[in-house]
C-alpha cells in the first residue's frame, strides 16, 4: 500500500504541502510571539495558557505572518462572502486584473506571431532584430510599467489599456521566440518535399510551417500568459492603488493589513495556475484534433 | 511641426535598412569579417531606432513628457552620474547581487540534497514548476514589511525569485547524464560524491546556467518593483517612481537606461563564463549560443 503511493506523484506533492503548512504554523506561532506578548502586558494578562497563547498568536488582526486559516477564512469572505460588484469584493479586483491581462496577452500573442512571421522571411530583418529582441529581455522592462502608466494617464488614456500594453510588452516576447524556432522546426527534407509540390511561400507556411509550429505556440503562451498577469499586477501598482490586485497588494501594505495582502497574493497565484492551466487544455485539445498527441 | 527633420529620420531608416539588406546578402568567406558584419547589421539597427525616435520626437514636438528624445535622456544621464551611481549602488550592488547569490546557492544545494531522495524530487518538482508560473512579486510588500525599507527586504524578494527556477534547473539538470555514462562511472567504481562531481554536475551545467541567465533577468525585476513599496530614499525603483510623479521623465528614462545596461552586462558576464564553462556543449562548439 504504502509502496503504491510512494510510486505516483499525488503521495509526495501532498505530504509536502502538509510539511509546508506545519512549517507556515509553525512560522506564525513564533513571528507573532512578541507582538502578542506584549499584548498581555498592556492588557495586564499575566497568566495564560500555552494553547489559549497560540490560538491567540494564530488569530491577531494584523498578525506579522497571519496564519493559513486567516488568510483562507479572508479569501472565503472576499471571494463568495461580498456581491461581485462591490470594491471589496476580491472577485471584482481579479476581473480588472484579469481583463488587462487578457488583452494585453491576445494583443502580445498577434503581435509575437507576426513578427516571428517577419523574421523568417526577412534575412535582414532576422539579422537586425533578433539579436535585439534577446537583448531586450535581458531588461527590467517591468521597470518601464509605472511610467507608461503615469505618461498614458497624462494624456488621458487609463483604465484598461495602459495595463495592457505593459503585459503586451512582457508577453510577446516569449511568443516571438518560440515561433521564430517553431516556424523553423520543419526539416530540410520536408520543405523540399513542399518544393517539389511546387508550392509558393504562403502555401508552404500554412501548409507545413503553421502547423509544425502549433506545439511552440503553445509553450511559449503558457510562458507568455504567467508574465502577463505579472505585468497587470504591477501595472496597477502606480495608479495610486484603485483597483484590482496589484492595488490590494498596495493598500494593503499601506495600512499594514496583511491578511489582505496574503489574500490577494493567493488569488493572484491561483488566477495564474487556473491560466496555465487552461493553456495547457487547450493545448491538449488542439493537438489532438491536429492528430499530432503522441 | 517640423517635417524636415522628420523626413531626414526616414530618409536615414530607408538608408540604413538598404545598407543591412545589402551586407546580409553578401557571401563573404572572410571568418572575422562575416562576425564583424554580424555584430554590424544589429548595431545599424539599433542606431535606427534612436534616429527615428529622435526624429519624430523633434519633429512631431511630441511633449517631452511624454517620450523625451534621446539626446535629452544622453544629457541628463551624464548630468547626474553621482545619483545615478548612488542609485545603482543600493539597487544592484546590494539588494540584486546578494540576493541573487544567496538565492541560486541555496537553490542549487537544495537541489543536491533532494537530489539523493526519488520521494522528495517527485514531490518538489511538481511545487517548483508550479511556483515558477506564480507572479512572486507580489511577496514584495509582506518582506519589506518584515525585513524593513532597507536594501534587505529586496534582497529576500530576489532570493524567493531566484530560488525557484534554480531549484527545478538543476534537478532536471542532474538527471542529463545518460545512463550508459553512468554506469561506466560505477565501472570505475567511483562513488556517489565522485560521480556527482565529474559526471553529473557538469552533463548539468548548461542546465544551471540557463536558469542562472533567468535569474539575472528575475533579480533586477524582483529588485527594482520591490522598492515600489518603500525605500530609503536612494535606488533605482525609488528613483523611477519618484521621478514620474515629479513628471522628471528624461530622469527615468536615463535610469531605466542604466538598469538596461546593467541588466544586459549581468546577462552577457553569465552568458561567457557559460561559454568558458560548458565549452563542450554542440550549442557552444558550433559558434552559435
Amino acid at each position: 500500500m504504502f509502496a503504491r503511493l510512494n510510486e505516483g506523484k499525488t503521495f509526495p506533492v501532498l505530504l509536502i504541502l502538509t510539511l509546508l503548512m506545519v512549517i507556515w504554523y509553525g512560522a506564525a506561532i513564533k513571528l507573532n510571539t512578541p507582538w502578542q506578548l506584549d499584548i498581555y502586558q498592556r492588557g495586564d494578562i499575566t497568566e495564560w495558557t500555552t494553547t489559549q497563547f497560540i490560538s491567540d498568536t494564530l488569530n491577531q488582526d494584523r498578525p506579522v505572518l497571519p496564519s493559513a486559516h486567516q488568510v483562507f477564512t479572508e479569501m472565503w469572505n472576499t471571494i463568495v462572502g461580498k456581491s461581485i460588484t462591490s470594491k471589496r469584493s476580491l472577485v471584482f479586483h481579479a476581473w480588472i486584473t484579469l481583463s488587462a491581462t487578457l488583452l494585453g496577452f491576445a494583443i502580445g500573442t498577434g503581435l509575437g506571431i507576426l513578427i516571428a512571421v517577419g523574421i523568417i522571411h526577412n534575412r535582414a530583418m532576422d539579422r537586425s532584430l533578433m539579436p535585439w529582441i534577446v537583448a531586450s529581455q535581458t531588461i527590467p522592462i517591468l521597470a518601464v510599467a509605472p511610467m507608461i502608466i503615469v505618461v498614458l494617464n497624462a494624456i488621458g488614456l487609463s483604465g484598461l489599456l495602459p495595463k495592457a500594453l505593459i503585459s503586451t510588452y512582457l508577453s510577446f516576447f516569449p511568443i516571438v521566440v518560440g515561433m521564430v524556432k517553431g516556424f523553423r522546426s520543419p526539416e530540410q527534407i520536408q520543405l523540399d518535399l513542399m518544393h517539389t509540390y511546387s508550392a509558393g511561400p504562403m502555401q508552404t507556411f500554412f501548409k507545413l510551417r503553421w502547423p509544425s509550429s502549433v506545439p511552440y505556440l503553445f509553450t511559449s503562451m503558457k510562458v507568455a500568459i504567467a508574465i502577463a498577469l505579472v505585468g497587470a499586477i504591477v501595472g496597477e501598482l502606480p495608479t495610486g492603488a484603485v483597483a484590482g490586485l496589484g492595488a490590494r497588494l498596495l493598500s494593503g501594505s499601506y495600512y499594514g493589513q496583511t491578511v489582505q495582502i496574503w489574500s490577494a497574493l493567493f488569488t493572484a497565484a491561483a488566477l495564474a495556475a487556473v491560466l496555465v492551466m487552461l493553456v495547457g487544455l487547450a493545448e491538449k485539445l488542439v493537438i489532438k484534433r491536429m492528430g499530432m498527441a503522441t | 511641426m517640423n517635417i524636415a527633420i522628420v523626413i531626414g529620420a526616414l530618409i536615414f531608416w530607408i538608408a540604413a535598412w538598404s545598407v543591412n539588406e545589402w551586407l546580409v546578402r553578401r557571401e563573404i568567406k572572410n571568418v572575422t569579417l562575416n562576425n564583424l558584419t554580424g555584430i554590424a547589421v544589429p548595431v545599424i539597427f539599433g542606431i535606427t531606432l534612436l534616429i527615428i525616435w529622435e526624429g519624430i520626437t523633434r519633429g512631431f514636438n511630441v511633449p517631452t513628457v511624454l517620450l523625451p528624445p534621446p539626446s535629452m535622456i544622453g544629457t541628463r544621464l551624464v548630468a547626474s552620474v553621482p545619483t545615478l551611481w548612488a542609485d545603482f549602488q543600493q539597487t544592484f550592488l546590494k539588494a540584486v547581487l546578494i540576493g541573487y547569490a544567496l538565492g541560486c546557492g541555496s537553490g542549487f544545494l537544495v537541489a543536491i540534497l533532494i537530489d539523493r531522495s526519488p520521494f522528495l524530487q517527485r514531490g518538489l518538482l511538481p511545487l517548483g514548476n508550479f511556483v515558477s508560473a506564480l507572479p512572486i512579486v507580489g511577496v514584495a510588500p509582506i518582506m519589506v514589511m518584515w525585513f524593513g525599507f532597507d536594501w534587505h527586504s529586496k534582497a529576500a524578494v530576489v532570493i524567493i525569485m531566484t530560488f525557484f527556477p534554480m531549484l527545478v534547473n538543476t534537478v532536471s539538470g542532474l538527471t542529463a547524464s545518460k545512463a550508459m555514462e553512468r554506469d561506466l562511472m560505477r565501472t570505475y567504481a567511483a562513488n556517489y560524491w565522485q560521480t556527482l562531481f565529474k559526471l553529473r554536475l557538469p552533463a548539468a551545467a548548461p542546465f544551471i546556467f540557463n536558469a542562472l541567465k533567468i535569474n539575472s533577468t528575475l533579480a533586477l525585476i524582483g529588485a527594482i518593483v520591490a522598492e515600489f513599496f518603500g525605500t530609503p530614499t536612494v535606488g533605482m525603483g525609488f528613483r523611477i517612481s519618484t521621478e514620474v510623479g515629479r513628471m522628471n521623465v528624461d530622469m527615468v528614462w536615463a535610469e531605466i537606461a542604466v538598469a538596461a545596461v546593467a541588466g544586459s552586462v549581468f546577462y552577457g558576464l553569465i552568458a561567457l563564463i557559460e561559454r568558458g564553462v560548458t565549452f563542450w556543449h554542440p550549442s557552444v562548439r558550433g559558434g552559435r549560443t
